[in-house]
């Protein structure tokens, strides 16, 4: 298995390359062949993997020369996180980075011996993960060549650091391959620690002032979490004498009690990962950073390893006190940002919250931790990450041709950009309309919190689904209105290579439409087997096939009926205005016989369920939360 | 087999039934006013001569959308009769609200703007009550399917009594009535003019009435459905069940002035959460 360090030491020569690559051409050129090489090497571990018959394999078991490496790599980055903190003044920040950092370096050197165990491991879940990594992060990267390219053109007053930027994104890439190909917990810990501190770097890419404030918030937050995943891991340790992460999840299946505070520890650091309630402003405040870093990191991948971790530790959560407060803090996230979410008109920050929401759901179908929910978090995690991606795309590069990325300016867009606007709309489309997001999730969710007796949960989503579609059907009547705007013209700017990435993801959302319930029989369902030794359809796999028979048909009528309506003849008049239209649905003379110019806008309520009328208060009862719970495992452990 | 029946019968006779319902609307509405009232068929009437006129349109996609809003509806009405799964009606319904709400959006007109918008919130206010209720009927039933939710001994009306007036309470909003008519406005003059339905003309206009009317016969359907058990005269009952509820709904419309949307959407999230959830609650602790 020579692929799997090279999947993830790759990455990271190239990084160091990217970084002292000055020149923009040989650094495109560069990128277009180190994603190939990265597509062919995780399809490389796949066949490899198929071809041993699809089963777990485990593999270095020996690796004390690495371990050490890695210990080094982990101090050297907490040197740098406490030289920035200080550089920046935010001293208190430091600590977060150098507590763990020593716990697990004392933990390392002069703790008990622990268990020799494998480290990497593969199955099911790290493929999967390792596919949606490798296929979404090169794209993204391919598109950030262009983007950036314009994002400097009309940014002329930030300094160009490219270089920088793709050495971050591919170092990224390296990480988060390890992070979900590792079985060791301390090296977990450290690709966790790698992949927050690069996010932090990427937000504040701009050195600008905001920038540098939201960073910094992301980094406390997620080294907070960091912080509880060092104090979990090196409890373990000394009370189980393994720090292998199936290990764990087995003595939670079993109800030993030395796994309960360590789940408890780990799931909560997910939830600082993931940015669910009262973590979320964190993943807000990074949409500051350039559109790719928002794709990949703030939406399809990075905020996917806190799902990732708590999907392994589904097992171990199942009817535990931990379980239902991961179960509650995840719908209480998916119901209260999907609010939030309607206030907003900035599309990026729209995508951040429906991200959160979105997010909150997976994390509520981890918490509940049955097969069926699990099975419902797996695709949701699947379709989330390739819409999500190409909607943040999409914005990005229909902001560099409008210059703004307000959904308000979108009004017509399929008449001033129709190419992005037709991307925008399989986006959109793939997030609710298509089975996923709009049917299948709640479907799954509901009957498991039903069979669960969870009423919470039932609450949540369905309210929640309520205002989800709400945000997302307004966002699409704006895209497809005839446009006030006659006179003004856009040139679509976007490069060749931006389209070829926002192609590929267009064409694969339709694909994973047309093709889950074979997916699901394939591939799914033997994850979940894996996971917990059956295997269950939420659907039986004749309504999935019905399922899809439904959706060709909900996508077909709007073809038919186009094409017939085409053929109609019919009489074009001016809309009714209440005052002279004055001939071409845009203006009307008023009554003092004035020309009035018609502007159309949606509905936010912000003031009402703005972001801060209720990010404080949610904040606060989920931190109360929070802390209860955690007090009530502690505590329920000690007695 | 007996499905297909049914589900043919739907498609053949559910605009009968939705137009004769208006009639008879239109005329106890007038006597409620102390008027005469339109002749029982002038619903018919309305649909026919509005289909022989010539099209007109505003926007070119018009036609399109709200044809395509028709073949959903009437693809809900079909799946619900066939005895498939309620969660996926109710999936394909809203699909069908929102190429309704596209209809209206895009001729970027004022008044069908702003009625388009109301209709969003109309749905956002409805939809938690709607699968609540399917909720219900699967902890009741232990099935989303409405083919096996049917095959019961004791009516669901026992068990649900509080989806039953959540639902009934969100049917006011869904057949458009005062004081939940923020879309559309069906009473003459108002600041509204037609709202959501403003620009539509002559065969788009008919089109959108006929999928109205079934519209409303499979949510009258969704009504029978906490009546009907294995017992054949539950049939009747539910017919009965039925008429009840739509008198009510037609003396609240005429008795109540509009209500502004931002009430609206807290009194039936209020009332879905007390009613509805309430009876979930007990639900669940029962089974």
């Amino acid at each position: 298995m020579a692929v799997v360090p090279f999947l993830v030491l790759f990455p990271f020569c190239v990084s160091f390359v990217m970084f002292l690559t000055r020149n923009s051409k040989a650094r495109a050129a560069l990128a277009y062949v180190c994603s190939a090489v990265i597509v062919g090497a995780a399809l490389t571990l796949l066949v490899q993997w198929i071809m041993g018959g699809c089963t777990t394999i485990t593999c270095y078991a020996d690796t004390e020369l690495v371990d050490h490496v890695i210990l080094g790599a982990e101090l050297l980055l907490m040197v740098f996180v406490t030289v920035l903190c200080f550089k920046y003044r935010k001293y208190w920040i430091s600590l977060l980075s150098i507590i763990p950092t020593m716990l697990i370096a004392y933990f390392e050197l002069y703790g008990p011996e622990v268990e020799e165990c494998d480290h990497i491991y593969i199955d099911h879940l790290s493929i999967l993960m390792v596919l949606i990594i490798a296929v979404i992060g090169t794209l993204i990267i391919i598109y950030a060549v262009g983007y950036m390219h314009g994002y400097h053109k009309h940014h002329a007053d930030l300094e160009d650091r490219r270089y920088y930027f793709f050495s971050l994104l591919f170092l990224f890439l390296g990480a988060m391959f390890g992070f979900v190909l590792s079985e060791d917990l301390l090296w977990i810990d450290f690709f966790w620690e790698l992949t927050s501190i690069i996010s932090f770097l990427l937000i504040g890419y701009t050195k600008e002032e905001q920038a540098i404030h939201n960073s910094f918030r992301a980094l406390w937050m997620n080294l907070f979490g960091g912080t509880a995943l060092a104090i979990g891991i090196v409890y373990f340790g000394y009370n189980a004498g393994t720090v292998s992460l199936h290990a764990l999840v087995e003595a939670g299946v079993a109800g030993k009690v030395v796994a309960t505070i360590p789940v408890a520890l780990i799931a909560f650091a997910a939830l600082t990962k993931a940015a669910q309630m009262p973590f979320s402003t964190w993943l807000i405040g990074a949409m500051v950073a350039p559109t790719p870093s928002s794709a990949l990191l703030h939406s399809a991948t990075m905020v996917k390893a806190g799902i990732y971790v708590l999907l392994r530790l589904s097992p171990a959560m199942a009817e535990t006190t931990t379980g239902t407060m991961i179960a509650f803090i995840g719908g209480f996230t998916f119901l209260i940002t999907s609010f939030m979410a309607i206030a907003q008109s900035d599309a990026k920050k729209v995508l951040a919250f429906s991200t959160i929401s979105n997010l909150g759901l997976m994390v509520a179908c981890a918490g509940v931790g049955t097969p069926e929910t699990i099975w419902a978090a797996v695709f949701l995690m699947l379709f989330h990450a390739i819409s999500k991606s190409l909607l943040f795309q999409d914005v990005g590069a229909t902001e560099n041709c409008l210059h703004s990325r307000d959904v308000e300016d979108m009004h017509g867009l399929l008449f001033i950009l129709p190419r992005l606007a037709i991307f925008m709309f399989i986006g959109i489309a793939g997030m609710f309309l298509a089975p996923f997001g709009m049917l299948i999730s709640k479907w799954s969710a509901l009957k498991a919190s039903v069979d669960e007796r969870n009423i919470m949960l039932v609450f949540f989503i369905c309210f929640g689904s309520a205002t989800t579609s709400f945000y997302w059907t307004k966002w699409m009547g704006k895209i497809i209105s005839a446009s006030h705007l006659k006179e003004k013209t856009f040139r679509d700017v976007t490069k060749p290579n931006e389209t070829f990435s926002l192609t590929i993801h267009a064409v694969l959302m339709v694909l994973l439409c047309m093709l889950f319930p074979m997916l699901s029989e394939v591939y799914v369902n033997p994850l979940i087997t894996s996971m917990f030794g059956e295997a269950q359809n939420v659907l039986p796999q004749g309504v999935l096939y019905t399922l899809v028979a439904v959706i060709v048909v909900v996508f077909a009528v709007p073809v038919l009926s186009y094409a017939y309506s085409k053929r109609m003849r019919k009489t074009f008049v001016l809309s009714y205005m209440n005052g002279i239209n004055t001939g071409d649905n845009r203006k009307f003379t008023d009554s003092f016989g004035d020309e009035k110019t018609l502007w159309l806008s949606n509905f936010y309520f912000h003031k009402v369920i703005g972001q801060r009328k209720l990010m404080i208060p949610s904040q606060i009862f989920a931190l109360a939360f929070l802390v209860i719970m955690l007090s009530m495992i502690l505590g329920g452990v000690s007695l | 087999m007996s499905k297909w029946i049914l589900v043919i019968c739907y498609i053949l006779l559910a605009p009968f039934i939705g137009g004769l319902l208006e009639g008879i609307d239109r005329k106890i509405s007038a006597k409620m006013q102390r008027r005469v009232g339109p002749p029982l068929l002038q619903p018919f009437y309305d649909v026919i001569k509005l289909f022989n006129k010539e099209t007109i349109n505003v926007a070119t996609a018009q036609t399109f959308l709200i044809l395509t809003y028709f073949i959903l509806m009437v693809l809900t009405g079909v799946m619900f009769w066939a005895g498939s799964d309620m969660l996926m009606c109710f999936f394909i319904l809203s699909t069908a609200a929102t190429f309704l709400y596209f209809a209206a959006v895009v001729t970027s007109s004022p008044y069908s703007s702003i009625g388009a918008q109301r209709e969003l919130i109309q749905m956002m206010a409805y939809e938690p009550a709607v699968l609540l209720t399917c909720v219900g009927f699967y902890l009741a039933a232990g099935s989303f399917n409405v083919g096996d939710i049917a095959q019961t001994s004791v009516s669901y009306l026992v068990y649900l009594p509080g989806c039953f007036v959540a639902f009934v309470f969100i049917l006011t909003i869904k057949m458009r009535k005062s004081p939940f008519d923020t879309s559309t406005s069906h009473h003459m003059h108002q600041e509204l003019v037609k709202g959501l339905t403003t620009e539509m003309g002559s065969k788009n206009l008919a089109l959108f009435q006929v999928t109205e009317w079934y519209e409303n016969v499979f949510l009258l359907g969704v009504i029978g459905l906490f009546v009907v058990n294995t017992n054949p005269i539950s049939i009747l009952a539910a017919v009965l069940v039925i008429l009840a509820v739509y008198f009510l709904e037609i003396l609240i419309d005429n008795s109540s002035a509009r209500m502004k949307w931002q009430d609206m959407l807290k009194i039936t999230w209020i009332l879905t959460f007390f009613s509805a959830g309430v009876n979930l609650v007990v639900l669940m602790i029962m089974k």
